[in-house]
């Protein structure tokens, strides 16, 4: 997990899961995301690192399209996962969510037990025939989110009763029961103490042998250590996107240099 | 200010002791206490406002659940029934009859006392008719010996309840004589003329100016019950539905506001207003009929939308917006993340609003004043649909309406209404702290 020699990670090419091309985000007449365009692989784990208030959140919100609900906002540019575009009319966003699971920056699980938390999504898409299915894939997500052992006991119990850590892959575990594809975080961690960010962090780590993960982040450390692609936002422009390893040793734009340096931000 | 303490070269603040407060603080403790004293006495003052009230209330409304009564055993043989029927002045052969039975009792008690047809109807009203009523209706009752209790005349209802003294009785008094207030003490004496607990003021119905001890406020209360199911009925989904769809589907737009302006303001509308809205609306125009429980609770519908809509607005808006993003994150439909996990969640704030809606209207009385529901109502409706077309009153404008007439009896009841009146409104506010309570989950 520390391993902290980035060059010599894996860098194999991987599929392309996510490309967005030219995308422009406006909220009224701020503009808040500048012609991005970018590639995320499957199977990856990609950080969106910036400053705060560069858009990396906003960015991320369009990948599932949550940014629907801002009425506000307003996005331009194409966004295709698997080829497909996710903007298209015939697209429904429920749908899409389903397929591209989201978790926040304050653990929110619903006001539920343990249970319903997880096997809420799975019901609503009819992912479970039967009682014993229902608890086959919350007992499988419980364990992807690693909490399965924490609260095998308890599963009646509510959700919010869970600490911090807890609550947050109880989240993960939710995003991951309704089987996505593409898994968006943003600040998964900053709302966690040291322990509990190490072991979300070992868990993102997991989670890329099956999905294709994007997380925003403020700290770079947190991207050092979980990501291997790292995209650098700054003002509402992708500044460099590529390699972690290559973007904190070798940057090639003086912004991001400024910024893993730590004059910027 | 940290830095001067890190640096020498800085001048040192002058040294003050902890122990003893410096001018600031002790200016600012005293505001303080300033402070505290007005919002006791503000507190302190409607507190025996309170009191006063209640106190106003109760000494008034009490005497109006209780009152005096003739207790007495009597029998009517088949041969005195016949006899009475077949008489003339049938009403006053009973009354003879009565009077003999009354002589007799008083007599076995050591009683001597004189009196007529006149003084008995003085102290118990037509007690003959009331008799002869009873007997015709059950029949199997003649020979049999039962215990009847008649009510007491006003006068000596409110003499028993000290609103009525021996210096109110004058010379020729059509309704009281000066002898009659020893008959009354000697028959109390006795046990004949007891207090009991007046079922009647809560089961009965409204009576005319002759009879206000017989008045009750039962058929105004399911008057009062009938209209509260129509508003309840009505506003409760339409009133939900719309702030659900306001607050979580409509555009936000400049019609929207406009909405939204207009719901605040209709909040504030009199409800006279809406009473005569009602009048030219459902009654002269829809045809809807008048003094209808219906109609007022449509009435009471329109005043207490706004209400329940803004109550629930702002229970939906006190959901965190992360429970929406979680349900719609997870692949929820809008409406699915509005009714699995809103709604729930503002289930306690739209139920309370919705029973202090339900409450106010329970007493509004002005828009009722509009509709006719003020009318004289003698009778229970005969079916529940009648209940709700049929004509009828509710608490309020029975309330208002004994107010308005002239014996002391009839204020008495007021007062009392004003009691039942209150007793509702209490339990709905319970209930409405009890449902908050059972639904009310932390998140
Ligand atoms: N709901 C919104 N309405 C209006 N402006 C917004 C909204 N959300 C974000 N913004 C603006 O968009 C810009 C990018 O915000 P965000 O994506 O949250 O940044 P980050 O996540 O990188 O901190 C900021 O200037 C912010 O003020
Ligand atoms: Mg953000």
């Amino acid at each position: 997990m520390n391993d902290m020699r980035l060059t010599e990670r894996a860098t194999d090419m991987k599929e392309i899961k996510i490309t967005a091309e030219g995308v422009d985000v406006f909220y009224g007449d701020a503009h808040a995301i500048k012609d991005v365009s970018v590639e995320i692989e499957d199977k990856t784990v990609t950080a969106f690192i910036g400053p705060s208030g560069c858009g990396k959140s906003t960015f991320l919100r369009c990948l599932n399209r949550m940014n629907d609900t801002i009425d506000i906002a307003r996005i331009e540019g194409d966004i295709l996962i698997d080829g497909e575009d996710i903007y298209h009319p015939k697209v429904d966003p429920v749908q899409l969510r389903a397929k591209v699971g989201m978790v926040f920056q304050k653990p929110n699980p619903f006001p539920k037990s343990i249970y319903d938390n997880i096997a809420y999504g799975p019901r609503i898409h009819g992912l479970a025939k039967t009682k014993a299915d229902l608890d086959d894939i919350v007992e499988r997500a419980l364990r992807r989110g690693a909490l399965w052992d924490e609260v095998k006991d308890r599963l009646q119990e509510p959700g919010t009763g869970l600490s911090g850590g807890q609550q947050q892959r109880l989240c993960i575990a939710r995003a991951v029961a309704t089987e996505p594809e593409v898994l968006l975080m943003d600040e998964p961690c900053s709302a966690l103490d040291p322990i509990a960010t190490a072991q979300v962090e070992e868990l993102i780590d997991e989670l890329r042998q099956n999905y294709s993960v994007v997380i925003v982040t403020h700290s770079m450390q947190q991207a050092a250590r979980v990501s291997q692609k790292t995209a650098f936002f700054h003002l509402g422009i992708l500044v460099e996107y590529g390699e972690t390893g290559e973007i904190f040793t070798t940057p090639k734009d003086s912004r991001t240099e400024s910024y893993i340096t730590g004059r910027i931000g | 200010m940290i830095d001067m303490s890190a640096d020498g070269s800085a001048p040192a603040p002058a040294k003050n002791s902890l122990h003893a407060a410096d001018e600031r603080t002790r200016r600012r403790n005293a505001a303080e206490k300033r402070f505290r004293a007005y919002g006791v006495a503000a507190i302190v003052t409607g507190l025996l406002a309170l009191v006063f009230l209640v106190y106003a209330i109760l000494s008034n409304g009490l005497p109006a659940f209780q009152r005096t009564v003739v207790n007495i055993e009597f029998t009517m043989t088949q041969e005195q029934f016949d006899e009475a029927e077949s008489a003339l002045l049938k009403t006053r052969v009973y009354t003879d009859f009565f009077i003999g039975a009354l002589t007799d009792s008083l007599e076995t008690r050591g009683l001597d006392a004189e009196f007529d047809g006149g003084t008995v109807e003085r102290l118990l009203g037509k007690v003959g008719g009331t008799l002869r009523s009873h007997y015709r209706e059950n029949p199997g009752d003649i020979g049999q010996a039962i215990s009847f209790e008649l009510p007491a005349s006003s006068r000596v209802d409110r003499y028993f309840k000290g609103t009525f003294t021996r210096e109110s009785v004058g010379e020729g008094n059509r309704f009281m004589q000066p002898g009659d207030l020893d008959l009354v003490d000697a028959l109390a004496e006795a046990g004949v003329i007891i207090q009991t607990f007046n079922w009647q003021f809560i089961t009965g119905v409204d009576t005319g100016v002759d009879n206000p001890g017989g008045a009750g406020i039962g058929a105004s209360v399911l008057g009062s019950f009938m209209m509260m199911i129509v508003v309840l009925v009505l506003s409760l989904p339409i009133g939900v539905a719309a702030s659900i769809y306001l607050e979580e589907f409509a555009p936000k737009n400049w019609f929207t506001d406009l909405i939204e302006v207009n719901i605040s303001n209709l909040a504030a509308v009199p409800s006279i207003v809406f009473g005569i809205l009602g009048l030219a609306v459902f009654i002269q125009f829809m045809h809807l009929p008048q003094s209808a429980p219906l109609v007022g609770g449509l009435v009471l519908t329109l005043m207490t939308l706004p209400t329940i809509i803004i109550s629930t607005r702002a229970s939906l808006k006190s959901v965190p917006p992360s429970i929406r993003d979680a349900a719609l994150a997870v692949g929820a439909s809008k409406m699915q993340s509005v009714f699995h996990h809103v709604l729930p969640l503002a289930m306690p704030g739209i139920l309370t609003g919705t029973i202090i809606g339900l409450a106010q209207a329970l007493g509004e009385t002005a828009p009722l004043l509009l509709i006719g529901m003020v009318g004289f109502v003698a009778r229970y409706p005969e079916t529940f649909l009648e209940g709700f077309e049929g004509p009828n009153s509710a608490m309020p404008a029975q309330i208002y309406n004994w107010a308005s007439r002239s014996d002391a009896v009839f204020t008495e009841k007021a007062w009392g209404g004003i009691i039942i009146l209150l007793i509702f409104l209490l339990s709905m506010n319970i209930i409405a702290i009890l449902l908050r309570r059972k639904f009310e989950r932390r998140w």
